[in-house]
Order: C-alpha cells, then structure tokens, then sequence
C-alpha cells in the first residue's frame, strides 16, 4: 500500500513528504482487540474523499496527496489507513497530511467492528464505546 | 409521494434487519420525515436513534434537508474511519 502511495505524489520539485499511517491498537487496555472489520459506504466513501484530498490541493496547491483505507479486517499493528503528502517544502506536506486525517475521521463513512479476545465482536464509535441503541 | 431508497450500514443495518428499504413519504418531505418513517415502520428500526447522522446522494445533509423522488437516502452510525 505504501510504495504505491509514495509513488503517486512523489516529484523532483518534492523536499518533503509526510506519512500518517493509522493502526490498529490492541491488547488489554484496548477492550483486548485482535482485530477491527472496517465497512464502507463504498460509492460516498470515494466521494468524500475526492472531496476531501481536493481540498487539500486547494487549500496547499504546492502539495500532492493520496490516501488509501483499507476495508475488511485488519489485524492488530497492522495499517487501517495511510496518506502521504509530498511539497516543496515541509510546512505544507505536513499541513496538508494533517488536515487530510482531521477530515477523514469526520467525515469519511467508515465504520468499525472491535473482534476481542473474549471472542465477541462489536461495532463502536471512535472513541471505543459500543454503538448505543435507542431505548436500549 | 416521494419514494427514496435508504440504506442501512454496519451497527444500523443489524438492528434494521436489512441494508437497504424503499420508503415513501408525503412531498415535500425533509430526511427527519424519512427517519421517521424508517423508525416507525421498519421492525427493529425503532433502536436507531431519532436523530442519525445522515446523507443524501452520497453528501452528508442536516436532519431539515429536503429529499425528492428516487433520492438516496443514507443513515450513518458514528463516523470510526481512519
């Protein structure tokens, strides 16, 4: 995922290139995860983020970007998403790389399923927490 | 009357029992009238919250956006990319 990544926004005219990568924790003080399932809403997914690494090119003309997030299960330690930005300089590679996981964790709709050592699985928010059911 | 179909993801599709109804409200007609009309007509679909995260043709909208004929209407749970 990454060589393919760097390889679509790398440029002579690049002095700087930031990579997030976003992994999946696990272990005891994370509700003892092994892994997470992500789901998408596949055809607004591509869309969001067309919007939003259009953005970012708007905002930061001199930079490139792309991200890739995977979907299905990713094992703990293992990359859920990646993004790279690349710039002349550093300011802006790393302005540009920020923003972009800012506004994926806002707005991109990917969800996820915690698989836990105790052999449940659960869909949760952000933050960890099971997604609460109304009146429940 | 219009007819949207709406689709149902991950926590929200396994309390709806489905991914995806059509549903039809009287015009003109906002995403809460639609939400309404999931929740009390679709079984199950009353443990979605009254007000979801929600998007229409593939953009996140307000609960007071308008929806028209053959739109897509989508409910959202917590947003947990990246």
């Amino acid at each position: 995922m990454l060589d393919l990544l760097l390889a679509e926004v790398r440029g002579p005219d690049c002095g700087g290139t930031c990579v997030f990568l976003g992994t999946v924790r696990g272990g005891p003080e994370e509700n003892g995860v092994t892994e997470i399932e992500y789901s998408a809403y596949d055809g607004m997914a591509e869309a969001e983020i067309e919007r939003i690494l259009s953005e970012a090119r708007q905002r930061w003309p001199v930079a490139r970007v792309a991200l890739r997030h995977r979907i299905g299960r990713v094992p703990v330690g293992e990359a859920s998403i990646a993004i790279a930005a690349a710039a002349p300089h550093r300011a802006e590679a790393f302005a540009a790389c920020r923003h972009v996981i800012e506004e994926v964790k806002k707005r991109l709709p990917v969800w996820k399923k915690e698989y836990r050592v105790d052999g449940t699985a659960v869909w949760v928010d952000p933050s960890g927490k099971p997604v609460p059911t109304h009146g429940a | 009357m219009a007819t949207v179909t709406v689709r149902f993801f991950a926590r929200y599709a396994e309390l709806a029992g489905c991914e995806t109804t059509a549903v039809a409200v009287p015009a003109p007609a906002t995403v809460r009238d639609v939400v309404r009309r999931v929740r009390a007509t679709l079984p199950g679909a009353d443990a979605l919250p009254e007000r979801p995260l929600a998007a229409v043709n593939l953009r996140h909208v307000k609960l007071d956006a308008p929806v028209h004929d053959g739109d897509e209407v989508a409910l959202l749970p917590p947003i947990a990319g990246g």
